[in-house]
């Protein structure tokens, strides 16, 4: 546990005194600020309209403010996210430090999995800009907070994976731009593959949807924590990471 | 300390390290001599973990490599060919961070980072950021990084390449100084390096270990230990068969060579009988016929011996598939 959390330490210190955690979060602040506008605004003003027809349909916060921003934030991760992962091998391979970390008493798996949290965590930081932006709604209406949180965590989730498998392709290479590009590519395909819902319904298809990143995220912001949707996340991290300390080992017999 | 048997390492086309074995004892300095891709680096690779060995065993400390890597990285200090450093990030945080991979205990933390800082002279730099130093003050933090947790083996890899003269003196005078507690590996293909530092020297050539010995028994070994070179000014060319001649009939004298000329200077080789020094009969010899004696040395016999063993000058084996990945 603690050479975990001494790997992450350091990757997080890498993070914040580069400029990478700060152009995140001004780009994702920025984002998810529009966002939160965009669809504040929207509610308010069919609120307003209801109101001056006279009519009064049932408004809900939760459903047309939170559920379609979270989903939003949800894709725009998956173009943040390579960002975030793409130098945590790849930058150890080019500079030779990678040398210092498996010289050292630790393992292969701790190296892995602090190198994961630490952008696990640096991904976090930025969804705490997005709970500012929120926190605005909740100050001002009255949303239900429970189906928030558990599409808040859907988020998380999601963003984890992608970044247990943004790892494991950081290894694979000495460019950060090359893992950047490998990827984003990677993530927007699992996002496309919820589109084949459009071809019917056969095995395949449902398979495909299963694979997809993005299906996944509808039931947590229904405010539904289903099992099936957990371990989908939970098994791809676990992949990532299985891959990730794979490939870690495999560089020393090659190398 | 160290002892290594029939160490072996191949790759898909070639084999960087065929059938090795040394021993190094508690608190020796070795220096680890070879030309580019003799394998000095798989071999110090496998030293320290980095990548198991294709066949043989390697014992350091008493763990063996490949059984338990554990113990072994924990008494092992590496300082690879570029020193792993972090460039964003500043010296002390950068040896505190190497000091808990280590596992040194949380409460030693802040002392042994100011020790290590203080031993390799770079706490003057503790704040600034490891992108911003030069090269001198990043091989000595490097070092710092190996010594952090007081291993019992050091194990450097070329840790005086790229510095300028002075540095590689400031570097030289620490490596000594460390002799004491720890056993030391270096490796290097600067002659003159291994006979400041080391007591006992390990020449590989191509994969395969060509000799093993203390610096004093290489050289009486390969039988220059007895030669002088000598320089002289003469007058002109006509003079330098005259000189020749001269040094010849000195008594105990075997041989004299024509090594080069520079202008009006020249230098020849004299190797002199078993059992003669015939130092001081050269040095009259050359004063009392008129001309003028510049020099007289042992020429730099470390080399020939290290030439005679890998069968040429070092670069000709650099097209030899290099055992080293960057």
């Amino acid at each position: 546990m603690r050479n975990i959390w001494t790997i992450c330490r350091r990757e997080l210190y890498s993070y914040f005194v580069s400029p990478i955690a700060w152009v995140l979060l001004t780009i994702f602040a920025l984002l998810s600020g529009v966002f939160t506008y965009d669809m504040a605004g929207l509610f308010v003003r069919a609120g307003f309209e209801s109101q001056m027809q006279g009519q009064s349909f049932p408004m809900n916060i939760n459903e047309q403010v939170l559920a379609p921003l979270l989903s939003n934030i949800s894709v725009i991760g998956l173009f943040l996210i390579p960002l975030i992962s793409m130098r945590l091998f790849a930058e150890e391979k080019r500079q030779m430090t990678i040398e210092l970390l498996v010289t050292s008493p630790i393992h292969d798996t701790e190296i892995v999995i602090g190198k994961w949290l630490s952008a696990v965590l640096m991904y976090g930081a930025l969804l705490v800009v997005l709970l500012a932006d929120v926190a605005f709604l909740f100050i001002y209406g009255n949303p239900d907070w429970k189906p928030f949180l558990t599409g808040f965590l859907g988020v998380l989730l999601q963003g984890a994976c992608i970044l247990a498998l943004g790892t494991f392709i950081s290894t694979l290479t000495k460019n950060q731009i090359v893992a950047g590009a490998i990827g984003f590519a990677l993530a927007l395909l699992l996002w496309i593959l919820s589109w084949s819902t459009s071809f019917g319904s056969s095995p395949t298809v449902q398979v495909l949807n299963y694979l997809s990143i993005i299906s996944h995220q509808d039931t947590f912001t229904r405010g539904v924590i289903d099992s099936k949707d957990v371990i989908y996340y939970l098994s791809m991290i676990f992949l990532g990471l299985f891959l990730t300390t794979r490939s870690l080992e495999s560089l020393r017999w090659r190398a | 300390m160290i002892q290594v048997e029939g160490l072996t390492k191949k790759y898909a086309r070639h084999v960087a390290v065929n059938d090795i074995s040394f021993s190094v004892e508690k608190g020796d300095i070795v220096g680890f001599l070879g030309p580019n891709g003799a394998g000095k680096t798989t071999t110090m690779r496998i030293l320290t973990c980095f990548m198991p060995p294709t066949a043989g065993r390697a014992n350091v400390a008493g763990f063996d490599v490949f059984e338990q890597p554990f113990e072994v990285k924990k008494r092992i200090g590496y300082l690879p060919e570029a020193p792993p450093l972090y460039p964003e990030m500043n010296v002390r945080d950068y040896l505190t961070f190497v000091a808990r991979l280590k596992n040194v205990p949380a409460a030693e933390l802040k002392n042994r980072t100011e020790q290590v800082m203080e031993r390799c002279s770079v706490a003057d730099v503790k704040d600034k950021l490891i992108s911003k130093l030069s090269k001198g003050y990043r091989q000595r933090v490097g070092l710092a990084q190996a010594i952090i947790h007081n291993p019992d083996v050091l194990i450097l890899d070329e840790p005086t390449s790229g510095l300028d003269p002075k540095q590689i003196t400031e570097t030289r005078d620490l490596i000594q100084g460390l002799s004491g507690e720890h056993t030391i590996i270096l490796s290097t293909h600067i002659l003159p390096e291994v006979e400041a530092v080391c007591r006992k020297v390990i020449i590989i050539n191509k994969g395969r270990l060509v000799a093993t010995d203390s610096v004093e028994n290489l050289k009486s070994r390969a039988g220059v230990g007895n030669a002088v070179q000598i320089q002289v000014e003469t007058g002109g060319q006509a003079d330098v068969i005259a000189v020749h001649q001269k040094l010849e009939q000195v008594q105990g004298v075997k041989k004299v060579l024509d090594r080069s000329t520079t202008g009006e200077h020249y230098v020849f080789e004299v190797e002199s009988l078993p059992g003669h020094n015939a130092r001081a009969d050269l040095a009259r010899a050359v004063v009392h016929a008129g001309w003028n004696l510049l020099e007289l040395k042992s020429p730099y016999t470390l080399e020939e011996v290290y030439l005679s063993l890998t069968g040429g000058p070092a670069e000709e084996n650099a097209a030899v598939p290099a055992g080293v990945v960057q």
